[in-house]
């Protein structure tokens, strides 16, 4: 396996867009990139309109809540976004789109979507805080999302917060967990919904891979769900590989 | 676990990378984005950047460069080198960097940390220090290091320690720690000055200065205390590669990424 170049993406993600969602000042070249890099088209996505071509959406983002559910507000995009999960169509959280999935942050106080029950709260008893840095994340069990990445590989972080999944669900919702000082939920995993704490876009070969495997899983979910979107040569994506 | 970081540093003037010695002496080493986009491969960490010409005129070429990295290295990328508000700081994060390290800007004017720290969130915001040894301390007392600005240049009368516990307070969510007495003189880092800071402060400490071979990284986690490690010229001289240091770090039993074919 090479280290750094990703498998060729598999063949319906050469015509499949993704929603990247832009709502502040933050980098966006690199997940702009690295999902180019795996095959995929990309619309920056600022206002509800630049949703309607997508086939999946992308909630990328670092930093507070609060200024974040501001900006997206002021884009008239949270509406659509909550109507784009509650249709099922493919989400990928990363950082704080995936905390942004949560009912709230502790660290500001911010409302957020609440599509995923529990807080955002602050690391527990972190060693060094941000929590900058490659760590391992560790997999309760196997995902689409994690095909041909070893368990236990490294991701780069770079955030202070997490969720904290509640209720009856949340030890379902919870894909991989990482350590730092304590344990915490590094990817989450409810049917059209995913996310990851970790940044896919600036971790290497592995992000990349991750990266190729949301458009592969996408593409299968999206054609499953009978959405609008027809992917080209989808035959033998089961979405379960 | 989380990986003690091993950082590549390119100090780039009008486009191209150098290094100096003392913060002087300047020696052409090559294109960033290509330097950058071989480390990564070579199993870099993070890639920072410091514009050291800084000059007004050149941000557009520093801008280009940042944005020509972020698409070819898929590591994190920090950049930092004369950013002096938040819209010089926003436009180095929309050309496609991931943190922006603060300096000489910071320390006129503090404030600045926490006004970026605001606007980006404080694990964007880096505060570099650039410190020298007080001299004529005597032996018995504890050592303590003043501050520099203007690439080292400049004293300021401000004692290092207690600027990164304030840089800290302000909002920096990293500290870049450099000895400029050790800076390109291959004699090993400060691990005194880098355990002084680490010791009081709760984000990660970058170490930065002296570098000469692996067992200088595993002294500046061991013995410094720091999260992370950089080093210029014996990368970018290939005198050791970044696979030699991280296995030296390994052996010395501290977590590092091991990147599969990342060569020797």
């Amino acid at each position: 396996m090479k280290a750094w170049e990703p498998e060729p993406p598999v063949a319906p993600s050469r015509s499949f867009r993704v929603a990247v969602v832009d709502y502040g000042a933050g980098n966006l070249v690199s997940i702009e990139q690295a999902l180019k890099t795996v095959g995929t088209e990309v619309v920056l996505a600022r206002s509800p309109e630049d949703l309607g071509l997508a086939d999946a959406l992308v909630v990328p983002g670092v930093g507070a809540a609060e200024p974040a559910m501001r900006r997206l507000a002021r884009a008239r995009l949270v509406d659509p976004i909550m109507a784009w999960i509650a249709a099922g169509r493919p989400y990928l959280g990363i950082c704080l789109g995936l905390q942004l999935l949560f009912e709230r942050s502790e660290e500001d106080g911010a409302d957020t979507f609440g599509v995923l029950a529990g807080p955002t709260v602050q690391l527990v008893d972190a060693p060094t805080l941000p929590h900058i840095g490659w760590n391992q994340v560790v997999r309760r069990r196997e995902h689409p999302l994690f095909e041909g990445i070893s368990q236990g590989a490294d991701f780069y972080f770079v955030h202070s917060f997490a969720g904290v999944p509640e209720g009856i669900a949340a030890d379902r919702l919870v894909l991989a967990d990482t350590e730092h000082g304590s344990r915490f939920a590094s990817v989450i995993d409810r049917g059209n919904v995913l996310g990851v704490q970790f940044h896919p876009e600036r971790s290497g070969g592995d992000g990349l891979r991750l990266l190729a495997n949301f458009v592969r899983w996408g593409s299968a979910l999206a054609a499953g769900a009978g959405a609008q979107y027809t992917p080209v040569g989808a035959g033998g994506t089961s979405g379960g590989d | 676990m989380l990986r003690r970081r091993v950082i590549p540093c390119l100090d780039v003037a009008d486009g191209r990378v150098v290094k100096g010695t003392r913060f002087v002496d300047l020696v052409d080493e090559g294109d960033p984005p290509e330097l950058a986009e071989r480390y990564a491969r070579e199993g870099a960490d993070e890639i920072v950047f410091l514009d050291i010409t800084a000059a007004p005129e050149g941000r557009g070429t520093l801008l280009g460069i940042v944005e020509r990295t972020a698409r070819r290295a898929f590591v994190p990328l920090t950049v930092g080198g004369g950013v002096r508000s938040v819209v010089e700081m926003r436009d180095v994060l929309r050309a496609g960097a991931d943190k922006v390290s603060l300096n000489t800007a910071a320390v006129a004017d503090p404030s600045l940390i926490s006004r970026c720290a605001a606007r980006f969130g404080r694990q964007a915001v880096v505060v570099a220090i650039d410190a020298r040894r007080r001299t004529g301390d005597e032996p018995e007392t504890e050592p303590s290091w003043e501050v520099f600005v203007r690439g080292g240049r400049e004293p300021t009368g401000v004692e290092a320690v207690e600027w990164a516990q304030r840089a800290v307070d302000l909002g920096a969510g990293e500290l870049l720690v450099t000895s400029i007495d050790r800076d390109g003189t291959r004699s090993g880092f400060d691990t005194e000055l880098l355990r002084a800071i680490s010791s009081r402060v709760r984000v990660p400490v970058i170490a930065s200065g002296g570098a000469a071979g692996p067992a200088d990284f595993v002294a500046a986690v061991r013995d410094g205390g720091a999260d992370a490690v950089l080093a210029a010229s014996i990368f970018h001289r290939r005198i050791h590669s970044i696979a030699q240091v991280k296995r030296a770090m390994a052996k010395a039993g501290l977590p590092v990424r091991v990147v599969a074919g990342a060569g020797r």
